[in-house]
């Protein structure tokens, strides 16, 4: 018998998640959009079924269907200067299909602004024109390098307020035994992503880094489900066999290594992955897929408040500048790839001081280009071309005087 | 005659003009042609005969050509292609061998470039996608003030009292360039605004990638002393206008065929 490869329960999983939202919502049963970095133990615990409009935006893009909702949402009289998954979701909303995917339409939302500030907005109006609840899970902002006690406690005062208004949605009270069970497995799942993802320090990696991007969808949508750990258990076994035979899935020579930090450009995904492969270069290391990954130790309220208070976005940049530090030395990186993404202001805000700084801390070169991760109008592929010939030149003079 | 040299050839296809360099013996400058129409006109084809016509050379007696620029890739009369951040950089250190710091404005993109001692690319800042700091910027401007866009550094020099011009943005730049000369300011005073709201831009650049003397400014904007004059007084130190700017990709491209000719002999 052949074995199941990852790729293939992955797809597996991605289809049933979606057809059991489909299925729940034909039995009358309440759908939840959910924001990517929502405390999805507590609906999950209530047993509450969900999806994720940031995942359905990504597969929308990266199948070139975006624009028809961006310019629904534009047409509606929603700002060009607005996140392009905002607008691609608000336009969707309007159609409630999509030929590229499907998903149902919500009859509850979540929101947690640990990703964004400006994702409260997308939501208020969602819940507004849709006329459903919308449960608001706030997150503050670390200007300290870890969450103080007064964050942490506000916090879970934040998720003891949701828990309430998720029971009423789902009709029945939060089963605390259960809520540790999949907070438990959340852990497990993301400490086997992480394993997973550590074998890309092998030389030559094992994956293109791009493939990071597809195995993602998991840790997103389904970080709290059991199902999801036997994806990252066989890819961590994929992994492991490939670096014992010195093999790896990337095409050509891995040349040089780099760290992509940001969304990826979902439009070009392919044009971008390949200018890449056609530069010798494997993006082994990203702080993208690594952002939805939620670590805590104790299964407790206390200790998921503390866990989604340390989420990417809501770090200050010492923290920010020594994670890209650390990944680049671990992966052994030989540059950085910065996407200054149109839609995603939080982020990019910090970009030019987060580059500086980590390029000065591991003295390997950067370059940032321009994109956006779901408006095609944003990116050039020209200009994307042109600062990958420049970031593989200046890694290739380096490599040469450090063999000097 | 020609036996005893070694020519080699260096094409920079930009997106607004193409250059070419003939270098003989990996040293002088034989001859050299600049067509003010980029990729995807009749430009390539026209630098590369022309540059032959200039150095009086004839196809046999070309060793080795390499192309650069943006348009590289679909040009198929050269035997290489190297990328234009690494030919301006191997240019401008031929030209102005201290050179540590490059600011090239090309038609549609500003750059500026960290060199080692040795001359080798150790790092780059590129502008983003909008116009603002590029020569496309002051060919707007140049029509805006019914000149063209070579006149503007003289008419420039001439100004008592700069205009400020505050947008970023090319089309509203140009629609305040309007309210001034409907506001009755000079066309003097509003050119030399127009070149430090350049300069400004460029030099957020410059000071990005970290600016270390000597500062050579190249691409056809160079040519223009008005840009110059202001970026010496933005970043407070001399800025030296490359010899020949325009042509430094070009010539970086034949010093690295020179490179590969020698090796392959």
């Amino acid at each position: 018998m052949n074995e199941v490869s990852s790729v293939e329960v992955l797809n597996m999983l991605q289809m049933e998640h979606y057809q059991n939202a489909f299925e729940k919502k034909m039995e009358g049963k309440p759908i939840g959009w959910l924001t990517s970095i929502f405390p999805q133990e507590i609906v999950e615990a209530l047993d509450l079924d969900y999806v994720y409009p940031e995942n359905h935006c990504c597969a929308v893009s990266a199948r070139k269907e975006s624009p028809k909702f961006i310019d629904i949402a534009e047409g509606k009289g929603y700002s060009i200067d607005l996140c392009a998954y905002a607008r691609l979701n608000l336009g969707y909303a309007e159609e409630g299909y999509a030929e590229s995917l499907t998903i149902p339409m919500p009859d509850f939302i979540c929101c947690c602004n640990n990703i964004c500030s400006e994702v409260v907005k997308w939501y208020e109006n969602l819940s507004k024109n849709l006329g459903i609840p919308m449960i608001l899970v706030d997150i503050p902002f670390n200007d300290q390098y870890e969450p103080d006690q007064a964050r942490v406690d506000y916090i879970k005062a934040q998720l003891e307020h949701a828990i309430g208004q998720l029971e009423a949605v789902a009709g029945k009270k939060m089963d605390y035994e259960r809520l540790r069970e999949v907070m438990k497995i959340s852990n497990e799942n993301s400490r086997a992503w992480q394993e997973a993802m550590s074998w890309l320090r092998s030389r030559p990696s094992p994956m293109n880094g791009f493939s990071m991007f597809n195995y993602m969808a998991l840790i997103v949508c389904a970080r709290g489900k059991e199902s999801s750990k036997q994806v990252f258990e066989l890819l961590a076994q994929e992994h492991k066999k490939l670096t014992e035979a010195g093999e790896t899935k990337f095409k050509g020579e891995e040349e040089f290594r780099v760290m992509w930090d940001g969304i990826a450009v979902w439009p070009f995904l392919g044009f971008t992955a390949k200018t890449l492969v056609k530069n010798g270069m494997n993006m082994n290391a990203s702080t993208y897929p690594d952002a939805f990954a939620v670590y805590y130790d104790e299964p407790t309220l206390e200790g998921m408040a503390r866990g989604y208070a340390g989420t990417a976005n809501t770090r200050c940049i010492e923290y920010h500048v020594d994670g890209r530090a650390g990944l680049m030395e671990q992966n052994g990186c030989d540059g950085a790839l910065y996407h200054m993404n149109r839609s995603c202001k939080v982020w990019d805000m910090m970009q030019y001081t987060i580059a500086r700084r980590t390029a000065e801390k591991t003295g390997k070169p950067y370059a940032i280009f321009d994109g956006d991760q779901a408006d095609p109008r944003g990116f050039s592929e020209a200009q994307f071309a042109t600062r990958i010939d420049g970031l593989k030149e200046v890694m290739a003079e380096e490599k040469k005087e450090a063999g000097k | 005659m020609s036996e005893a040299h070694l020519y080699t050839l260096g094409i920079d296809i930009g997106s607004t003009a193409c250059k070419a360099v003939a270098l003989r013996d990996g040293k002088e400058i034989s001859g050299s042609s600049v067509i003010q129409t980029g990729t995807g006109t009749s430009g390539p084809g026209r630098v590369y005969e022309d540059v032959f016509r200039a150095a009086g050379l004839s196809l046999g007696e070309v060793s080795r050509v390499v192309v650069t620029g943006y348009g590289r890739l679909t040009f198929d009369r050269a035997d290489n292609q190297i990328s234009e951040l690494s030919c301006h950089a191997r240019g401008v250190h031929f030209l102005v061998p201290g050179a540590r710091t490059i600011i090239d404005i090309g038609g549609q993109d500003a750059k500026a470039l960290k060199l080692s001692p040795a001359g080798t690319l150790t790092g780059f800042v590129m502008n983003d996608k909008c116009a603002a700091g590029t020569g496309r910027f002051l060919d707007v401007m140049a029509r805006v003030l019914e000149v063209g866009v070579e006149d503007l550094a003289e008419l420039s020099a001439r100004s008592t009292e700069r205009v400020s011009i505050s947008n970023v943005c090319t089309v509203f730049a140009e629609s305040e360039v309007i309210s001034q000369l409907a506001a009755g300011k000079t066309r003097e005073d509003i050119a030399a605004g127009i070149h430090m709201s350049v300069a400004n831009r460029v030099a957020g650049l410059a000071r990005r990638v970290g600016i270390v003397p000597e500062v050579v400014i190249t691409g056809g904007v160079a040519q223009n002393a008005g840009v110059v004059r202001a970026m010496n007084e933005i970043l407070e130190t001399p800025i030296i206008p490359a010899p020949l700017p325009q042509l430094t990709g070009a010539l970086g491209a034949a010093l690295f065929a020179y490179d590969e000719a020698i090796k392959l002999k």
